[in-house]
């Protein structure tokens, strides 16, 4: 087997893992970087993400509101420590980011614009039109072009973290093209591969996004932390989930029912605010759990639209003008005509919720650390905690930047932490185990299971029994059928017996790493006996800060379901209250 | 909507490692009419052969992966409509790339082309984070917003002819590229860049089909771009080579 031995070992090439990459080789260009990704970087989902990054730059904006609307926004589940080193990083990185050639969208005068975005008591969302992922992105990668000790292995999938002497230093992974597998040593590893949300059948989350880091982090004993609080976008398109941005209702997009009510008014987010002039944190700038969750409400009441594709509410942007939305949202419009052949200059558009975000993740401590000594993480696949139990919109861009960038300070302080030689030896043979594992499934010819059909089970009982409104019952359904797909797993064969870009094998390897996701989701709602932000019981419906101001803490076994343990939030200032999204009240 | 026709999709298949060539397999699929050809590929994968091999993930026409040849022409799978073609679609890798395995092509050149023109902004001045931003006003910005648009699909590659011809021929999205940096008013790196773009195998490499900007799907304009080129490095040369006393 060859071995790669590298300084830093970087899992993922989207925002986080480049971000760190940059970070690394800007710090220390002696300092020999792997970014291992089972994409070409400009693929990652981070081009997907639309709306824009949230920073405090505006002289009417403060440090302090940027706190609390995250805070009240994840319904006081976040680390409040974390929250606050976030918020202060957030504006340079984003200025770094300008300074990098980052297209963001201008004022006038040539200051960078900002607009508001849901759960935001002052506009602080920076912007490129409506494809600021895409442009972060792109940014990231062609800057990350200029350094030569980035050593990119593009298409490379992570296998097995390598665990000795307490500490990770390195991990297998399988070259897509040869079908070989490969050992990359390395002092520090940074896990910045993406969320989860293809555990769902109906997400805005493109195919890549298979929890394979968390799982990958959740293998080698790092604990995953508040999984079960999984993030429904308020508006997708119902044919297929394609993501329509928050950014439709900052620039003043309503949200109606059938009738034509503004139904939000009736859950707590009215009085009604006049068309087309929104007003921040309430109305249709409340946060995403509230209103995915009304949504939820209306079909109940029957009050939403039919549709071939499902019941829906309507998006309505007319008002905004063709000019403006051309301007500020002219990826949206294409998308509405593209898939949906509606035009949202000339019609509204009908939505419905659609899983986005994983909250929950590796976890780490606010250096971007895991329990692990060498192992770091950073973005959607880490729990830092900033978003607590719902995160705010636009926050994750920026996450990306600020603790990717932290994660590689972190990596170089451990590698300079004065580290025993290591055991060749010893990290040779975990590779061995890691690469008879893959060829045990690869060459498995008895199996009955098949990719496609276990896959198909994992999403329908997940959207069944995990989604905006769960109850015990449900749950224990959910960690029941999850438990046993992760039994018949074992029972997988592969059709496809070459070694050359198997799909059918990385799908296969996807597969296993959303069962683990997928349980520790499942396992994490069923215990936690409360409704906080994106996690709903129609059987508790109270939050309990008695019981549960808590990180659920789920551990890897092999063959049971995870071992629940919970860890206290940090409060370092902002005592749990109540989220108050009524515009009358203030 | 929601009509269900069946299809007869024709993709191509090589496996290196059992094909001494490309062959072609077709498979029929029931379709709803507003899929697009992606999903057709999708519902093979999942019901018909899982062995057919292909790149994807957003299925939103942002990240780059799935462009194909579709009934000969470089498209997005995400992007091309069941409903705009007939019974019979076929379905082959990228023209003018190496295939690695049915669909899936290698695009290791595109890559290092990329990389070859800098694309990364050279500022103009110096300036530190705490100092804020470089102003740029939204004119400023519209000069070269549109091509920062690309999506690295690949598509405008596999539309060109003399990229077919050429190898080495530096080709429209590459072009593009640097172009977007040399538009960018905080940039100042052109010349540095002009001596990978205003060569024989840049720019003037070009034979202005406009096929690239016909196939893209973001509607970037690579052939504008390489003609713009064109027209700033003549005048470059114009001012080096018969008035050398005007600075450039």
């Amino acid at each position: 087997m060859e071995i790669i031995k590298t300084d830093v070992a970087i899992v993922g090439a989207g925002g986080a893992g480049l971000r760190a990459a940059i970070a690394l080789a800007e710090a220390d260009p002696k300092l020999r970087i792997a970014l291992i990704s089972k994409v070409y970087p400009m693929r990652s989902h981070t081009c997907a993400a639309e709306g824009g990054a949230a920073g405090v730059i505006k002289s009417d904006d403060s440090l302090d509101l940027h706190f609390n609307d995250t805070v009240g926004g994840g319904d006081w589940l976040c680390d409040q420590n974390a929250v606050e080193y976030f918020i202060n990083e957030a504006p340079k990185e984003l200025m770094q980011l300008e300074h990098w050639g980052c297209p963001w969208s201008r004022e006038p005068d040539g200051s960078v614009a900002v607009r508001p975005f849901g759960g935001m008591k002052i506009k602080r969302t920076w912007f490129a039109a409506d494809k600021s992922g895409f442009h972060i992105l792109h940014t990231l990668f062609q800057t990350s072009l200029k350094y030569p000790s980035i050593q990119r292995f593009d298409e490379y999938y992570a296998i097995d973290l390598l665990v000795d002497d307490g500490r990770c230093q390195g991990l297998t992974a399988l070259e897509i093209r040869s079908g070989e597998i490969k050992q990359f040593q390395a002092k520090s590893v940074i896990i910045a591969a993406g969320g989860a949300g293809k555990m769902f059948p109906f997400t805005t989350n493109g195919a890549i996004k298979t929890g394979d880091g968390m799982a990958l982090a959740y293998r080698a004993g790092v604990p995953l932390k508040d999984m079960e609080f999984v993030q429904y976008h308020p508006t997708g398109l119902p044919n297929n989930g394609i993501l329509l941005t928050e950014g439709c209702r900052g620039e003043g997009g309503i949200l109606v029912n059938k009738d034509g009510r503004r139904y939000l008014q009736d859950y707590g987010m009215g009085p009604e605010t006049p068309v087309g002039q929104p007003v921040l944190k309430t109305m249709e700038l409340g946060p995403r759990d509230r209103l995915s969750q009304s949504f939820w409400h209306e079909q109940r009441k029957g009050n939403t639209v039919s549709t071939p594709w499902g019941e829906c509410v309507l998006l309505d942007m007319r008002h905004l003008g063709e000019k403006k939305i051309n301007e500020r949202l002219p990826l949206v419009r294409d998308l509405c005509i593209s898939y949906l052949g509606m035009d949202p200059v000339k019609e509204p558009i009908p939505i419905r919720p659609v899983v986005h975000y994983c909250m929950g993740g590796i976890h780490t401590d606010i250096q971007a650390a895991t329990p692990v000594p060498g192992l770091f993480a950073a973005g959607e696949c880490a729990c830092v905690s900033i978003n607590g139990a719902n995160r705010l919109g636009s926050n994750s861009l920026t996450e990306l930047l600020v603790f990717g960038r932290r994660a590689a300070m972190s990596a170089i302080e451990h590698l300079q932490s004065g580290l025993s030689a290591s055991n060749d030896t010893a990290l040779s043979a975990q590779a061995k185990a890691s690469e008879d594992r893959i060829r045990a499934l690869f060459e498995r010819n008895t199996g009955t299971e098949t990719v496609a059909g276990l896959r198909k089970e994992m999403m329908h009982t997940m959207e069944e029994n995990a989604g905006i409104y769960r109850t015990g019952e449900e749950l224990q359904r959910a960690c029941e059928k999850i438990a046993e797909l992760r039994g018949r797993y074992a029972n997988l064969a592969l059709t496809d017996k070459s070694k050359v870009f198997n799909t059918d094998l990385m799908q296969a390897l996807e597969l296993g790493s959303m069962l683990d996701c997928a349980e520790t989701v499942a396992v994490g709602a069923r215990d936690r006996k409360e409704s906080r932000g994106a996690h709903q019981r129609l059987d508790f419906t109270a939050r309990d800060d008695q019981n549960f101001l808590k990180h659920t803490l789920a551990y890897y076994h092999p063959k049971e379901p995870p071992r629940i343990e919970y860890l206290d939030v940090v409060i370092t200032k902002s005592q749990p209250g109540v989220r108050d999204y009524s515009g009358a009240k203030k | 909507m929601s009509e269900e026709r069946q299809i007869q999709l024709e993709v191509l298949r090589y496996n290196p490692e059992t094909d001494s060539q490309p062959r072609y397999q077709t498979y029929t699929v029931p379709c709803v009419n507003e899929w697009v050809v992606l999903d057709a590929l999708n519902y093979v994968k999942e019901n018909l052969d899982p062995t057919l091999s292909y790149r994807w993930s957003c299925h939103m026409a942002v990240c780059g992966s799935c462009g194909y040849m579709i009934n000969g022409e470089p498209k997005l799978g995400c992007k091309a409509f069941i409903h705009e073609y007939g019974d019979h679609i076929r379905v082959e890798p990228l023209a003018n790339f190496p295939i690695e395995r049915d669909l899936v092509t290698v695009v290791e050149d595109f890559i290092a082309k990329l990389a070859s023109v800098k694309p990364y902004l050279i500022p103009k001045e110096d300036k530190p984070i705490s100092a804020g931003e470089f102003r740029q006003t939204p004119a400023e910005l519209k000069k070269y917003k549109q091509y920062t648009l690309c999506i690295n699909c690949m598509l405008c590659y596999a539309a060109c002819p003399q990229y077919g011809l050429v190898p080495e021929f530096l080709g429209p999205a590459a072009i593009s590229m640097a172009h977007r940096y040399n538009q960018d008013s905080r940039d100042g790196g052109r010349d540095q860049r002009q001596e990978v773009i205003a060569t024989d195998e840049g720019v003037w490499e070009c034979s202005f089909v406009g096929a690239c900007s016909e196939v893209c799907p973001k509607h970037v304009d690579p052939a504008g771009a390489l003609q713009q080129v064109k027209v700033a490095s003549t005048i470059d040369w114009y001012k080096e080579h018969l008035m050398p006393w005007v600075k450039k």
